[in-house]
Order: structure tokens, then C-alpha cells, then sequence
């Protein structure tokens, strides 16, 4: 695997080699020395160009566990704000010769866009409200790990889907490990023909029960209200997934980071049906995986860059 | 008196004898070899093949197997002048629109600044007497500056060349707006055109509303932000009894909004761009900044919509909408690319190739449409006849050519067809009676003759 752009581009034997090999590294993280020497030597690059505490931290821990060396790149108060385009800082960069550059745009297909401009492997930590492939392997193995299989899962995505890169890399992951997906959310945080992806939709949570895996969508409160909803409060009472809503025996997932009170209850945040801190875990040995996939298990990239404009 | 609406630069008057081409202008019916002999710019015989002698001072142009056609004329390209040379100005536009086998175009007011003062008007007519390759006509701005609030001042526009008034880009949001200018297109006259979309609708989106936007998480633009706005200005155009022009065309819905007002009688007529009737939203699935447009490329029962209306004439022409744009910007994520594909040069090559070949078109309806904008504008129209002007165009329907292999005459590369193999090749125009395009091809053929 040359890079990680979008989950599309992997089948069901990919995830799980991925997964597999995140299990075998979760051990590390349970060593008083949490090192392994797989990437000694090789230069990761985080490339940010939107805030992110938790994705960022999860893929330098994860360079930093497999002994790579890490170099972090965020835009604000950089080239980017003197009006250097994306194109010019990924050709800055690679002259650094990375042999990975993580990146984080709000911009659909930027992942995929610089690609083209580097010999670097490219590993989407999320493009716009495209893809976050590395979140969903997250998830697949943090189901895998509990539950063994996704085979046969009924899995309902909750929320604000319109918004959400999480969700469309998702329903795709959940769908090739053979689960069922729902979505579900109000009408106006519902994208028109999502069902294209393979996912039912529902208004609302009536069918809720029948789930095995509930999963609930960030809502990004800042931009939310009176417009896509009439209010918080009315979302709430709605689509909040709480101890009324939450059956025993589901499971519940969430990307993070939750606004309780909104889409999550606390005390379904608190129960022991969460596997949100098991998320959480689980990014940094997927993240691990994915790393080890794109580079030591591929031959090293070209190191020259491909000429871009034909100089005269 | 209104100054005439097209002005060109200076050149020779042709002396040419096209001889054995497969002469097609469904307008005068012929579709049959002829010889065509053109003397100071004008057609002056026209003969069985063979049939004509290439006096002296004549060029002779051997063309058995190729097709000549009446000249095309394109009512919608922006040639981004003033302001946006970077991207395209009169000189390589009309270039390029010489290359694709136009005779005539009309250049948009979304420039910087914005087309819509008679100084402004009259210099840039200044600048194209100097610079165009085939004669242009502009289409200054409905409101001051695009910004849909004061009416620019349409009567002396009018009296300056105005070939008719554009928002092109931009819709005129507020109906009572539009009402004025309908109004005052009493007193002036002047085609109003219109680019339409409700920005409540269609805001922050950057693809046709779908699949591909729900799978990309890229906003959509709806079809219905283009049809609901056609019949708001069909029904005040109806009831102003204004003359109303709607610009590319992109969706099934809209297609139903003017074949409804033409059944009312409203004096309206439309416009399909050739990417909106050869592509459809499957070519933005890889998010390439080349497809990206406004209005989107949109759905297959949308493009066959537009495909009928152009066969019907509800859709009156076709027009590119050739939208130059440098490559540094369009190199960027798809969501920050500015909107807009080139189209001049490709325009013929994408209809013959999409729709002409596969049997979906005629290729006398399609000749037709490329130059059935002109009438709309009060142009004058191609016509292959004793003693017409000669603007035509001799096309070798076999050629293939993969577009962009051998670079643009457009300053831009941003073109929707690029790296597609189209057959049809455009070999010689004569615009306004002088040769305005040689093919290299033909230039060597002369060469070894």
C-alpha cells in the first residue's frame, strides 16, 4: 500500500491485515519501554492544517512508538498565513525528503491532490467532510477486538452526517466488514442520495433497537444553531443517545471529542457500554499499523520528486 | 444610432477556392461536395466539385473528404479583460475561438473591473479593434459591479455597442431588480441574459447536489436552485413583456421551467453548454478542479434532458461558456478552485465526438445550434451562399486529436475535455471574410502540395 487517501481504497483483506498488525502492536504499548525500531531512521510529517489535539497527538505517538523521527507542521502562524499555497509548503517540505507526510485539511481530495507532488507516502488524518480513513480502521478494530467480527452487525450512525468525514469513511469500512448500516439524524443533517453508499436512512430513532452498535456523530455546536436545527435542546431531546435510548447489550462509539449533554448523555458516556476511550487506544496501534503498512512494508519511495512544470 | 455590436481587428479580405468539400448549412440545404470560391472576404460562386478554376490570386485549398460549415458563434465566453489578462485577454481569446471555428463570440462583464460604464465599454471596443482575431461583442452588466443594486446606465451602453446585459455569474437576486431592468429594456432594447441561481439555494457549494456530493462531503448545488429562479424571471419577463436570454442550462428541471414559459409565450430563449451535454457528475468524482463549474455538471437524466431540448429547440444554441483560468489557480483542493472550463476550441470536437458519432444528434442540428446564438443577439448569421459574407469553417470529421497534446491557443489550460481523444478537427476559419485560423495540418499539406 503506496498511501492511505480514502478507506474506498482498501478491500475487506486489507482492513483486516491492518487490524491484525495493529493487535500485534498494541502489545508494545503495554511495555515499560513503548519503542519498537520498525521505522528507525525514517522522517514522518504531520501537516495540519486544521486545529487537532487528539488525531495529531495519536499519529506522533504512533510514529514516535515505531521510532520514527516526527516532524509537526501546523498552519496557523506559518508560510500558510503569508499566502503560501498548499502545492508550494508540500514541495517546501518534501525538499526535506519526509517519507511520510500525515495531513489534515479542511479540504476535500487535499490528500489525494498532494500525492501528486511528493514521493512521500501520503496518510489522510482527514480531508474536508470527505474522508478520515484512519478513524474508521479505528473503529472496525475496536469492534473487531470486542466482538471478534463485524459480520452480520447492525450498526446505526447517529448525528449531524452531513458534516461528517467520520461518517462516510464509516459506512464504507462497517459495509466491506459485512455489517449493516444505518444513518440517522434530522432531514437537514442527512445529505441528499447518501443511501448511494450502501446505508439506510432514517429520520429517527425509532428503529434504534434493533442496533448492536450505536455510533453518534460529533455535533459541531458552533455552526449548528438555527440553522441546521432549531435548536440544541430540540436535537436533544431527539437524537440524544441516553440511558433511555441505549439498550443493555449495545455498544456505543463515539469519534470524539463529546459534547455531553448533546448527542451523548453523561451517564451513557460513563457506562460501561462506551468504547470510547477503547477508540482512543485503538488510534494510536492502528495508526502504528498504518505507518508500518505505507512504508516499511513498501519499498522506499523514488527520492527525487516528479519534475512538476517543465522547466524551459 | 447604436454603434454595430461587433468589432475585429484589420485583416485582408480572403481570396480563397475550397474545393471538394462536403458543403452542410442546413440553413440554405445544401449537403452535397461543393467547390466554394471566396473573393475579398466574400462567398462569390459556388460550383459542382471540380467545377471552379483557382484564378490567380486565388489560394487553392484541396479539400475532398473534409466538411464545410456555415462559421460558429458562441454568445457566452469571458475573455477576462480588463483585469484578468493572466487568464485569457482579447487577443489569445478570440484566438482560440478562431481555433475552435468560431466567426463571431460575445464576451461576459465579470471582469475587474466590472464591464458596465460606457467609458469602459468603449475602450475595451478600442482594444478589441486592435487585438481581435474575430470579431467580438460585449455584454455589459445589468447592475453596477455585479452587485444587483442600481441599474448600470443600459441606454447609452446600448448607443456604445452593447450587444445586450449580463449578471453573467451571478444572479440578479431581487425580482424587483430584474423588474427594472426589463423595464427599461423598453427604452433600450438589448437581450437580458441571465445566469441563474438562488444563492439561499445554492451557496458554499462547489458540485451538482448527488451522489458524488454526498460521497465526497463537498456542498451541492440543487437543480432546483437553477429551475426555480427560470420560471421566477420567465414570469416576469412575461409579465414586463421584456426579452430574456437564460444562460447554460444545466438541469432537467430547467429545461420544463422554459419550454413552459415558450409555451406561454414569453419571449425567453436558452443556452447548453457542450460539457453539460457530453459530461455529467461521475467526471467530478476524482474532485479534478477542471470540472468544476457553475452551473455543475449534473445528472445523466439531466444531460438527456438538455440533449432533447437542444433537438426540440427548446434549448435555442449551444454556447461554451469557456471560462479560462490559470493553472495556479486551479491547482488547488477542489473546493477553492475558482468555477469555469474552457470550451472555444473544444466545443465542436465534444458534441461531434459525445453526440454526433453515436447517432444521439444530427449533424446538420448540431452545425445549426453552434451558430444559432447569433439571431438571438441580432447578429448576423453564417450563411454559405453567393454573395454572403464568408464565415465558414472547413472541419476534417476523421481527425482525431487528444485535447491539450499540443497545448491551447487559450492562455488557460483548464479545459473539462482535457486528455480525451475527440474526432473532428477544425482546419481553416475565415471569420468576417479573412482567414482567422489555419491548422498546422493544413499548413503542411500546403507545404507538400
Amino acid at each position: 500500500m503506496r498511501h492511505l487517501i480514502s478507506i474506498e481504497d482498501l478491500d475487506r483483506s486489507d482492513i483486516e491485515r491492518i487490524c491484525d498488525r495493529a493487535a500485534q502492536f498494541s502489545e508494545v504499548a503495554d511495555r515499560e519501554i513503548k519503542k519498537v525500531p520498525a521505522l528507525r531512521g525514517r522522517t514522518v510529517l504531520n501537516l495540519f492544517y486544521e486545529a487537532s489535539t487528539r488525531t495529531r497527538s495519536s499519529f506522533e505517538l504512533a510514529a514516535k512508538r515505531l521510532s520514527a523521527d516526527v516532524v509537526n507542521f501546523s498552519a496557523s502562524g506559518s508560510s500558510v498565513e503569508k499566502g503560501e499555497s498548499l502545492k508550494d509548503t508540500v514541495l517546501t517540505f518534501s525538499a526535506h525528503k519526509p517519507d511520510a507526510i500525515v495531513i489534515r485539511t479542511p479540504w476535500s481530495g487535499a490528500a489525494e491532490l498532494v500525492s501528486r507532488w511528493t514521493p512521500a507516502a501520503i496518510v489522510n488524518a482527514g480531508d474536508g467532510k470527505h474522508q478520515h480513513p484512519t478513524q474508521a480502521l479505528l473503529d472496525v478494530h475496536t469492534l473487531r477486538s470486542r466482538l471478534g467480527s463485524l459480520d452480520g452487525l447492525r450498526i446505526w450512525i447517529v448525528g449531524d452526517v452531513l458534516h461528517s468525514r467520520v461518517a462516510r469513511s464509516n459506512i464504507t469500512a462497517f459495509r466491506r466488514m459485512g455489517a449493516e448500516v444505518t444513518v440517522a439524524g434530522p432531514p437537514t443533517l442527512i445529505p441528499r442520495d447518501i443511501e448511494t453508499l450502501g446505508c439506510k436512512v432514517s429520520y429517527t430513532l425509532d428503529g434504534l433497537g434493533e442496533a448492536d452498535v450505536v455510533y453518534a456523530l460529533r455535533m459541531q455546536l458552533e455552526r449548528m444553531h438555527g440553522v441546521w436545527v432549531p435548536s440544541l435542546r430540540e436535537y436533544a431531546r431527539r437524537y440524544q443517545i441516553d440511558g433511555s435510548r441505549l439498550r443493555p447489550g449495545q455498544l456505543l462509539m463515539h469519534p470524539g471529542p463529546v459534547n455531553r449533554g448533546v448527542e451523548l448523555s453523561a451517564e451513557v458516556v460513563d457506562s460501561p457500554q462506551a468504547l470510547i476511550t477503547a477508540q482512543v487506544a485503538a488510534g494510536v496501534v492502528v495508526r502504528m499499523a498504518v505507518l508500518y503498512e505505507v512504508l516499511a512494508h513498501a519499498p522506499a519511495p523514488a527520492r527525487e520528486p516528479q519534475p512538476d512544470h517543465t522547466a524551459a | 444610432m447604436n454603434a454595430p455590436i461587433l468589432v475585429s481587428a484589420p485583416a485582408a479580405p480572403a481570396d480563397l477556392l475550397i474545393r471538394g468539400a462536403h458543403v452542410l448549412d442546413p440553413r440554405t440545404g445544401i449537403d452535397e461536395p461543393r467547390d466554394v470560391l471566396i473573393r475579398s472576404g466574400r462567398i462569390a460562386e459556388i460550383g459542382a466539385p471540380g467545377s471552379l478554376p483557382a484564378d490567380e490570386g486565388v489560394e487553392l485549398i484541396e479539400a475532398a473528404g473534409r466538411h464545410l460549415f456555415p462559421a460558429f458563434v458562441d454568445p457566452h465566453v469571458h475573455l477576462r479583460s480588463p483585469g484578468q489578462e493572466h487568464k485569457e485577454d482579447i487577443a489569445s481569446g478570440t484566438a482560440a475561438a478562431a481555433a475552435g471555428g468560431f466567426c463571431a463570440v460575445l464576451a461576459m462583464p465579470n471582469t475587474d473591473p466590472v464591464i458596465d460604464s460606457p467609458a469602459l465599454l468603449r475602450s475595451l471596443r478600442d482594444a478589441a479593434a486592435r487585438q481581435a482575431r474575430v470579431p467580438v461583442g460585449f455584454m455589459p452588466a445589468i447592475t453596477r459591479g455585479l452587485m444587483g443594486e442600481e441599474l448600470t446606465e443600459m441606454a447609452e451602453l446600448r448607443e456604445e455597442g452593447a450587444a445586450g446585459f449580463t449578471d453573467d455569474g451571478k444572479p440578479v437576486v431581487a425580482a424587483g431588480m430584474l423588474r427594472k431592468a426589463l423595464q427599461y429594456q423598453r427604452l433600450c432594447g438589448g437581450v437580458i441574459a441571465l445566469h441563474e441561481e438562488d444563492p439561499t439555494l445554492s451557496a458554499g457549494g462547489s458540485m451538482h447536489e448527488g451522489a458524488i456530493s454526498a460521497q465526497a462531503g463537498v456542498a451541492g448545488i440543487p437543480s432546483v436552485s437553477e429551475a426555480v429562479m427560470i420560471a421566477r424571471d420567465a414570469m416576469l419577463a412575461g409579465y414586463e413583456d421584456g426579452r430574456i436570454h437564460i444562460q447554460h442550462l444545466s438541469a432537467a428541471a430547467s429545461v420544463e421551467a422554459v419550454a413552459i414559459a415558450k409555451e406561454r409565450g414569453v419571449r425567453i430563449t436558452a443556452e447548453a453548454s457542450p460539457h453539460h451535454l457530453c459530461l455529467t457528475h461521475e467526471a467530478v468524482r476524482t474532485l479534478d478542479t477542471n470540472m468544476k463549474m457553475n452551473p455543475p455538471l449534473r445528472e445523466e437524466s439531466d444531460r438527456r434532458a438538455l440533449i432533447d431540448g437542444l433537438r426540440s429547440g427548446v434549448v435555442d444554441c449551444i454556447a461554451t461558456d469557456h471560462a479560462p483560468h490559470a493553472r495556479h489557480e486551479k491547482e488547488v483542493p477542489f473546493e477553492q478552485a475558482p468555477m469555469g472550463t474552457t470550451g472555444l476550441e473544444t466545443s465542436f470536437a465534444a458534441v461531434y465526438t459525445h453526440l454526433v458519432r453515436p447517432g444521439v444528434l444530427d449533424l446538420g442540428l448540431v452545425v445549426r445550434r453552434l451558430s444559432d446564438g447569433a439571431a438571438l443577439f441580432d447578429l448576423p448569421t453564417p450563411r454559405i451562399e453567393p454573395d454572403a459574407r464568408a464565415d465558414v469553417v472547413l472541419v476534417d470529421l476523421n481527425a482525431e486529436w487528444v485535447v491539450g497534446e499540443d497545448g491551447y491557443v487559450s492562455r488557460s489550460d483548464n479545459c473539462a475535455f482535457d486528455g480525451q481523444r475527440l474526432a473532428g478537427r477544425v482546419l481553416l476559419t475565415v471569420a468576417s471574410g479573412a482567414v482567422a485560423f489555419r491548422a498546422d495540418a493544413l499548413r503542411r499539406e500546403e507545404a507538400a502540395a
